[in-house]
C-alpha cells in the first residue's frame, strides 16, 4: 500500500464519522471568526436554540471593517465613523462575551487580521484542523494544520457541532525545487504558480508545497504561499512540519508547555507526507526561473515578471481567453504589450493577510531605509497584520523608516486589501498592492490592482512605477 | 432551508469566465447582519453605472443597459448559465444569498468554485456542472432571439431541454437529499452528538493539547 500524503493524514484523525453517501464528519480543533461572516450564523443559532458546542474552541477578532487610523480607533468601537461598520463589529463583541468566546477586540493589542493573529499567539498548531468563515484560513496550512475557509452555515454548523460534514478532496503537490534568487520572495512564488496552473488549477484539491525552495522558507513566506492557495482554487495549502515549524511555535502564548509540549513536538514531528505517497496531480517548478512577479490584470493568474509586458490579444489560447483578455485590459486601461514597468502608480498598499507580517514590513523597510516616496503617488499605505506586529515593527525602528520616507503606519487591520473601511482606491487609480486579489472593484470601486511583493511594492513608491527589485539601489 | 425538487425557468447566459464573488455581491454590501436583501445589489457594478452603497434608492440609480439582466429578455430568470469557475475568491456566503434574493434558483457551469459550490447547496439554490460543450450549446440558445426554459430535475438528476432532449447531471448523494428534503444539517450533526463526545473523549487522551479552553 502507498503511504500517506500530508492530507490524508490530517484527514483520518479528524474522522469522526464515514457516512454512507461518501462523505465524512469531520471535527474541528479550531474555529476562528471575525465580524463580516459571523453575524447570520450566530444569529441562526438563537433562532433554533442552539447552543455553542464547545466556546473554548474559538476565537474572534475584529479585522476587516476596523479602521486604520489610529484617531478614528481612539474611542474604541463607539468612535468608528461608519454606522455599519461599527454596528458589525459591535455585535461580534456582544456575541462573544454572550457565548463566553475569546476576542481580541480593538483595544487589545492582539488585535488585527484573524489570520496573522491564529499562528502569532501560537492558536494555530500543526495537526490541527482549523476553519474560519473567511477564505485565506489557507494560510494557517504553512504550519502543517488541515485550514479551510467555510461559508456562513457552515460557520454555524462549527459553532453548533465542532463538526463539519465534508467529502476528501484529492492530493496535490507543488513541488519547488531549487533556489529563490536574491530578492525573489515567497510571494513572487506564488503568484508564479498561479500564473501556471490558473486560478481553478488546484480546484477539488488540497494543496501540498514541498521543495527545497518551500523548506528554505521562513513560516512567514510559508504563510504567504499558502494564503493564495485559495487564488489558486484550493481550499487548503499545507507546508510538511519541519525544524523551521517548530522553532517558530516554541514559547508562543497558546502553544503547548512542558511534558505536552514534548508529546505535542513527537507527534508533529510525524505530519509529513510520506515519501511513497502518491499525489493525484503534481506540478513541479524551479525555483529559478521565477522572477519578481506583477499582476497587470483582474484575476491573479494574470501576472507576468517583472521584465515580461501586459500580453496581446493575439497570443490568447482560446476565444474565452481573449474576452477575458479584452475585459480585463479595459478595466484596468492597459495597452496590450506595455512593459509592466511602464504602469503609473497612484497608490501603494502594503499589508493584508498575505504580506504583513514583520518579515514583510522589514523587506519594505530596507528598501525605502533613507528614500523618498515618488511625488506622483497619492497616498502609501503600511497597515500591520495586528498590534503585536505593529509594536515590533516601532520597536526596531521600522515605522520611522516608512514615515520619513512619506508612508502612513496604520494600526491593524484588513484596510485597503478589500476596502471595508475608508482605505480605499479611486476609480482609474493604479495601486501596488502585497494583498491577493486585483478583482475589479476589490480595493475600491473602479481601482485597479497590481498584486506584488512587499519589497516591489516599497520599490514602486519611491520609483512611481514599477521596477525591478534585483536591479534597483 | 426552502427545499428543491423540480424547478423550470427562465435561463439568462452571463459570458464570463472566472466570475468571482466580489463580482456577485461587492464589500460594501457585506456589513449587513442578515442574510437576505442583497438582490438589489447582485452584480453591483456590472448592473449600475454609479457606486452602490448600502442603503441607496436601486430603483434612482442609473443602469448599464449593457447588462445581460438588465435586458428586458432576461427578466424574471430564475437560471443563470455562467462560464468556468464561477463563484471564486473569498467564502462570503452572501454571494448565494444575493443570487437566491434576486431569484436565482438553478446555477450551469463547466465548474464551480468549491467553497461557492458548497455554499449554494446550503441556501436551495442548485450548482450544475455540465460539460463545456453543453455549455456553449445552451449559451448559443440562451442568446438566440427566442427565450430559453429550462427545467431542471433533481430527483431523475436531468434537465430537459425545449425540443425534448434531457440531460443528465452528477451530484453527491448527500447534497441531493438534504436539498430534496430541505435538511438542515445541523440537526443531522447533532444526531450524531455521541460520537463526537466519544471522539473528544479519545483526543483528550492522545492530544491532550487540542482541547485545553481558550477561554
Ligand atoms: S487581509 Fe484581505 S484577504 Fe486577508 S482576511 Fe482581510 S480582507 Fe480577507
Amino acid at each position: 500500500m502507498a503511504g500517506k500524503t500530508l492530507y490524508d493524514k490530517l484527514w483520518d484523525s479528524h474522522r469522526v464519522e464515514d457516512r454512507s453517501d461518501g462523505t465524512s464528519l469531520l471535527y474541528i480543533d479550531r474555529h476562528l471568526l471575525h465580524e463580516v461572516t459571523s453575524p447570520q450564523a450566530f444569529e441562526g443559532m438563537k433562532l433554533a436554540g442552539r447552543k455553542i458546542w464547545r466556546p473554548g474552541a474559538n476565537l474572534a477578532t475584529p479585522d476587516h471593517n476596523v479602521p486604520t487610523l489610529t484617531d478614528e480607533r481612539k474611542n474604541g468601537i463607539a468612535g468608528i465613523i461608519d454606522p455599519f461598520s461599527r454596528l458589525q463589529v459591535e455585535i461580534l463583541n456582544i456575541n462573544c462575551r454572550e457565548q463566553g468566546i475569546v476576542e481580541f477586540g480593538m483595544e487589545d493589542k492582539r488585535q488585527g487580521i484573524v489570520h496573522v493573529v491564529g499562528p502569532e499567539q501560537g492558536l494555530t498548531q500543526p495537526g490541527m484542523t482549523i476553519v474560519c468563515g473567511d477564505s485565506h484560513t489557507s494560510t494557517h496550512g504553512a504550519l502543517g494544520a488541515l485550514a479551510q475557509g467555510i461559508g456562513t452555515s457552515e460557520v454555524e454548523h462549527v459553532l453548533a457541532t465542532q463538526c463539519l460534514i465534508q467529502k476528501k478532496m484529492k492530493n496535490m503537490l507543488v513541488q519547488v525545487d531549487g533556489q529563490l534568487e536574491p530578492g525573489v520572495s515567497a510571494k513572487d512564488l506564488i503568484l508564479y504558480v498561479i500564473g501556471k496552473i490558473g486560478t481553478a488549477g488546484g480546484t477539488g484539491h488540497t494543496l501540498e508545497f514541498a521543495g527545497a525552495a518551500i523548506r528554505r522558507l521562513s513560516v512567514a513566506g510559508r504563510m504567504t504561499v499558502c494564503n493564495m492557495a485559495i487564488e489558486a482554487g484550493a481550499c487548503a495549502g499545507l507546508v510538511a512540519v519541519d525544524d523551521t515549524t517548530i522553532d517558530y511555535l516554541r514559547g508562543r502564548p497558546f502553544a503547548p508547555q512542558g511534558e505536552i509540549w514534548a508529546k505535542a513536538e513527537e507527534y508533529w514531528r510525524t505530519l509529513t507526507s510520506d515519501s511513497d505517497a502518491v499525489f493525484d496531480t503534481v506540478v513541479t517548478i524551479d525555483a529559478a526561473d521565477i522572477q519578481p512577479q506583477v499582476s497587470w490584470g483582474t484575476s491573479p493568474e494574470m501576472v507576468v515578471g517583472i521584465t515580461g509586458r501586459v500580453p496581446t490579444l493575439q497570443g490568447a489560447k482560446s476565444a474565452m481567453a481573449k474576452d477575458s483578455l479584452v475585459l480585463a485590459l479595459k478595466y484596468m486601461g492597459l495597452q496590450e504589450d506595455q512593459p509592466v514597468t511602464e504602469i503609473k502608480l497612484d497608490r501603494i498598499f502594503i499589508g493584508s493577510c498575505t504580506n504583513s507580517r514583520i518579515e514583510d514590513l522589514r523587506a519594505a523597510a530596507a528598501v525605502v531605509h533613507g528614500k523618498k516616496v515618488a511625488t506622483s503617488i497619492k497616498q502609501a499605505l503600511v497597515v500591520p497584520g495586528s498590534g503585536l506586529v505593529r509594536e515590533q515593527a516601532e520597536q526596531e525602528g521600522l515605522d520611522k523608516i516608512f514615515t520619513d520616507a512619506g508612508f502612513e503606519w496604520r494600526q491593524p487591520g484588513c484596510s485597503m486589501c478589500l476596502a471595508m473601511n475608508s482605505d480605499k482606491l479611486g476609480k482609474g487609480e493604479h495601486c501596488a498592492s502585497t494583498s491577493n486579489r486585483n478583482f475589479e472593484g476589490r480595493q475600491g470601486f473602479g481601482g485597479r490592482t497590481h498584486l506584488v511583493s512587499p519589497a516591489m511594492a516599497a520599490a514602486a513608491a519611491i520609483a512611481g512605477h514599477f521596477v525591478d527589485i534585483r536591479r534597483w539601489s | 432551508m426552502i427545499p428543491f425538487t423540480i424547478h423550470t425557468g427562465l435561463v439568462a447566459p452571463m459570458d464570463r469566465a472566472n466570475v468571482n464573488t466580489d463580482l456577485i455581491i461587492p464589500k460594501q454590501f457585506l456589513k449587513s447582519v442578515k442574510r437576505t436583501g442583497f438582490g438589489p445589489n447582485l452584480f453591483d457594478q456590472l448592473r449600475y453605472l454609479d457606486e452602490g452603497q448600502p442603503g441607496m434608492e436601486t430603483a434612482l440609480r442609473p443602469i448599464n443597459p449593457d447588462f445581460v439582466l438588465n435586458k428586458e429578455k432576461y427578466r424574471g430568470a430564475s437560471i443563470l448559465l455562467a462560464r468556468e469557475n464561477f463563484g471564486c475568491g473569498s467564502s462570503r456566503e452572501h454571494a448565494p444569498w444575493a443570487l437566491l434574493d434576486y431569484g436565482f434558483r438553478v446555477l450551469l457551469a463547466p465548474s464551480f468554485a468549491d467553497i461557492f459550490y458548497n455554499n449554494c447547496f446550503k441556501n436551495g439554490i442548485l450548482p450544475v456542472v455540465f460539460a463545456e460543450d453543453d455549455i456553449d450549446a445552451m449559451f448559443v440558445q440562451a442568446k438566440s432571439s427566442r427565450r430559453l426554459q429550462l427545467t431542471v430535475d433533481l430527483e431523475k438528476q436531468q434537465i430537459s431541454l425545449p425540443r425534448g432532449e434531457n440531460l443528465a447531471f452528477e451530484i453527491d448523494l448527500f447534497r441531493k437529499e438534504c436539498l430534496l428534503q430541505g435538511l438542515d444539517d445541523i440537526g443531522l450533526t447533532l444526531d450524531r452528538a455521541d460520537l463526537i463526545r466519544g471522539y473528544e473523549e479519545r483526543g483528550r487522551q492522545n492530544f491532550p493539547w487540542l482541547f485545553g479552553d481558550l477561554a
